[in-house]
């Protein structure tokens, strides 16, 4: 089945379609083109940090380990403000890797990484002001964008607007369910009792004049109302709802200057980080805050580890204040029984939980009993994060101008061709009609090469650029391997079809130790490289295993076709 | 088109004056490393600051030295990089190597850019890339850069060991270790720096060479096998005057499309075409006039040594 001349052309037309298939550029789901090739920092732009967790003033018998993950839960957190599309960011060893592609600002970007953490709990408001507001803060942000840029917004919102409100009520139904809440609980044996009794349902039941519990008469209604048409009632009161794709848009208005000036003074705005589903789409909840926070994460001792509550076995998360936060705690708390208390690192609301007495020194989370020790595990690294911020110190960056990499392909891509074009006029040169064929089997090795790096949702970088030029060099030097060989072989006297066939056989122990020892190499490169050096051994593994193929079957199937043509096959063009 | 083909050169007589040339490099290049007091070892190995900027307007290192001075930066060096798109676009780059662990990345670069900014406005001057490493990390890729070159080294040479004979091996890493000798006696000279892609062509290289030496010896061990009655030195000429038309098409194609790297590939790829270039033209050379004169030696040697008792008592 891979002999004869018929199923090796059948083959290779195969694997060229499919390599060929990977290079066709695809479109996502809003129909932008997405490029075959994932183009590396170095040629599109961007910013690569590493950043350390600066522990020199840390107690000698401080845990690395969990302030490198604390720092990662805090970089991630920010990871919308970056302002970049599918920004990297990912534990390595000691160290964090924050990969920014296409940045603009890469001062901005860094100062986002260096920030300290900061964590506030704050109680979560009934909203009323809020709403109270809006109004005025429609009419403002009318005046400040104008109708005729707020009309195409609201008409894709609308659409989803019945089944929206048809999730709402299932959600406010959950939370009528007494113990399907977070909650969080004094430790102290005398306060267990109190909090024990008052566990009592969130207020689920949502004013319903939050949100637009009618649905808008026409599109122009809601253009004058552009953000409370945009609002859903949330779970709890003081949580609004924004579909995903219309985040940005209320970002950009809850910015504008005559906007923040009409929000009350006692509240803030605080975006949530966990995405809630409901009726087909995603919404991001907005929470109505009290804007003096109940303790900061300056009067948190430590929290954590997640455990289990050894009679209801829900996840918990225990933490302990400072002596000068309990008293700020406890003062807090005592006005706030049964409010909902957000958890809040560097303004996003990370959870919330509903106070069930008053908190002092040592207190818990306990999670609604549906949730996962995961969650409890991620909440426990929140409060630590907030609880023990760390320095973060940045020890590596990379920033490239997206001038300097639109250079870089452009020199590439020219240098690639002349070099291309180069060896073909070699090989033709050379080799006459073997050398056309050994070029045809050099375009199998591009498109294959190509496709294989796609496939492989390899990143092309500059030097990866390189190693592709200097495979085409090993590429070309298994033919030549090959084509002395017949020549050898017909200048011994050999027909010229034993010739091909001792040719192909007698260069094949040469070729395989060649592509070996250099598959070697580039295997050590892509172990031990970064970015960059890691980019050129993909393709010079790619590229070796490609040009092996193309050299041994490829080349071999175009000479038995060209043998086979020739009625007399007293002499072979090579 | 032929050429070399039924070549009759007699590569191991010349293989003395061989020795010779390839003696004189390596002290050459071993004694341009001692000079420099050690290699051009880029902000990568060693901990620092890298500006790459582009200026819209002429200017000169000196004027540039001043300006970052002025800023309070020190031990700085600046280059000029060739541009095309004549006089009016200038690019340069700036290394300076950090002292401080805590505070120096971050400052240099803001002291440089800012020094800049302040004298050419912002639209005078564009930033093209940085690169900033902590000295920690610095020795970290130095550490990791040299476990590579050993590593694949070690590699190759079990492989060799395992596919030839010991002698074959040993051949062939001497003919690497001197490649890369001399490799870095070039890039002492032509004061090239090492950068992580530095690293890459060197690795590069040492892959090529070898590839270029087992095909040498690939022919060896089947002229060997052959049984002809001819001498061990014949055996070794016979075969590499075989593979000389592979060796020099290869070299010559390979050569042309770094060459092509090279004149069009901009800054950042060119430092590495060159190391590249130098390579493959020592690589080429070192397979024909080093691995196989080696291999003689050994040869040689290890005849010497069954032959002689036999002498002693004869």
């Amino acid at each position: 089945m891979f002999s004869t001349v018929r199923w090796r052309v059948i083959w290779i037309t195969l694997l060229v379609l499919l390599c060929g298939w990977a290079l066709v550029p695809k479109q996502d789901a809003e129909g932008n083109p997405i490029p075959p090739l994932k183009l590396g920092l170095d040629l599109q732009g961007g910013m690569h940090l590493a950043v350390e967790v600066d522990d020199s003033n840390a107690p000698p018998d401080a845990d690395l380990q969990d302030a490198v993950e604390r720092t990662l839960t805090t970089i991630r957190n920010r990871i919308d403000q970056f302002g970049v599309e599918e920004p990297t960011i990912q534990r390595a060893g000691d160290r964090i890797i924050v990969e920014l592609a296409g940045i603009t600002d890469p001062e901005r970007a860094k100062a986002i990484v260096e920030r300290t953490a900061f964590m506030e709990f704050k109680i979560i408001t009934d909203g009323q002001s809020f709403v109270t507001a809006l109004p005025r803060i429609d009419r403002a942000i009318v005046n400040a964008v104008g109708v005729e840029h707020l009309r195409p917004t609201e008409l894709e919102t609308q659409v989803d607007l019945g089944e929206v409100l048809g999730a709402r009520d299932t959600a406010s139904g959950a939370a009528d369910t007494t113990a399907a809440d977070t909650t969080v609980a004094d430790t102290a044996p005398n306060a267990m009792a109190d909090s024990t009794q008052g566990v009592t349902p969130t207020p689920g039941a949502v004013p319903q004049d939050t949100g637009p519990a009618t649905p808008a008469d026409s599109a122009h209604d809601e253009a004058l109302h552009p953000l409370a048409a945009i609002l859903r009632p949330g779970r709890v009161a003081g949580e609004f709802l924004v579909a995903t794709q219309d985040q940005p848009t209320v970002e950009s208005w809850l910015e504008l200057p005559e906007v923040k000036e009409l929000i009350p003074r006692d509240i803030t705005l605080n975006w949530g980080v966990e995405e809630v589903p409901a009726g087909g789409n995603t919404y991001l909840p907005l929470y109505t805050l009290e804007a003096e926070p109940l303790i900061t994460g300056e009067y948190l001792q430590d929290a954590g580890p997640a455990t289990r509550d050894p009679t209801f076995n829900q996840p918990i998360v225990p933490f302990e204040t400072t002596r000068r936060g309990a008293r700020l705690f406890e003062r807090g708390t005592s006005r706030h029984v049964q409010d909902n208390m957000a958890i809040v690192l560097d303004q996003k609301v990370q959870s919330y939980a509903v106070i069930r007495g008053v908190l002092s020194r040592r207190a818990q989370i306990e999670l609604s009993p549906g949730s996962s020790f995961q969650e409890a595990q991620d909440l426990a690294l929140v409060l630590r994060a907030g609880a023990l911020p760390m320095p973060i110190r940045i020890v590596e960056e990379y920033t490239v101008g997206a001038s300097l990499g639109e250079d870089s392909i452009r020199q590439g891509r020219m240098a690639f061709i002349v070099g291309i074009a180069a060896v073909v006029v070699l090989m033709i040169a050379y080799y006459r009609f073997a050398g056309v064929l050994a070029v045809g089997a050099l375009l199998v090795y591009v498109i294959l090469m190509l496709g294989g790096l796609a496939g492989l949702q390899a990143t092309l970088t500059l030097p990866g650029i390189a190693g592709l030029i200097l495979s085409v060099g090993m590429a070309v030097d298994a033919n030549v391997l090959i084509f002395e060989r017949i020549r050898e072989e017909l200048a011994a006297g050999k027909t010229p079809r034993t010739a091909v066939d001792a040719g192909f056989s007698n260069a094949l122990s040469a070729i395989v130790d060649a592509n070996l020892t250099t598959l070697i190499t580039g295997i050590i490169l892509f172990q031990f490289g970064t970015g960059p050096v890691r980019g050129f051994a993909v393709t010079l593994c790619i590229g070796i295993l490609a040009s092996f193929f193309s050299a041994i079957y490829v080349t071999r199937t175009l000479f038995m076709i060209y043998l086979n043509r020739r009625a007399s096959s007293e002499s072979v063009s090579i | 088109m032929r050429l070399f083909t039924n070549a009759h050169f007699g590569f191991l007589s010349f293989r003395r004056r061989a020795y010779l040339i390839s003696g004189t490099l390596v002290l050459l290049g071993l004694g341009s490393i001692a000079v420099h007091r050690g290699l051009n070892t880029g902000v990568e190995f060693t901990g620092g600051t890298m500006i790459q900027a582009r200026f819209t307007r002429s200017t000169s290192v000196a004027e540039l030295r001043d300006l970052v001075n002025g800023a309070g930066v020190t031990g700085e060096q600046i280059q000029p990089l060739r541009t095309r798109g004549g006089e009016s676009i200038q690019e340069y780059l700036f290394r300076v190597p950090t002292t401080d662990e805590a505070e120096g990345l971050e400052g240099v670069g803001r002291q440089v850019r800012g020094a800049l900014e302040g004298a050419f406005g912002q639209d005078g001057v564009e930033i093209l890339r940085t690169e900033g490493i902590g000295p920690k990390v610095g020795s970290e890729l130095q550490r990791k850069a040299a476990f590579a070159l050993v590593l694949s080294f070690l590699l190759t040479l079990i492989y060799l060991a395992f596919r030839f004979e010991w002698r074959f091996g040993v051949a062939a890493v001497v003919a690497t270790i001197h490649d890369i000798v001399v490799t870095f006696g070039f890039i002492s000279l032509l004061n090239i720096e090492i950068s992580l892609a530095t690293v890459a062509a060197i690795l590069t290289i040492v892959g090529y060479s070898l590839n270029d030496t087992i095909v040498v010896f690939d022919r060896v061990r089947e002229n060997l096998k052959k049984k002809r009655k001819e001498s061990y030195e014949e055996t070794l000429d016979r075969s590499i005057n075989e593979t000389l038309p592979r060796t020099v098409l290869t070299s010559g194609t390979t050569l042309v499309a770094l060459v092509a790297l090279f004149v069009l590939g901009g800054s950042v790829i060119r430092p590495f075409a060159l190391v590249l270039i130098l390579g493959i033209a020592i690589g080429t050379y070192s397979s024909i006039f080093v691995a196989s004169p080696v291999l003689l030696e050994i040869h040689h040697w290890a005849r010497r040594r069954h032959a002689g008792p036999a002498h002693a008592t004869g």
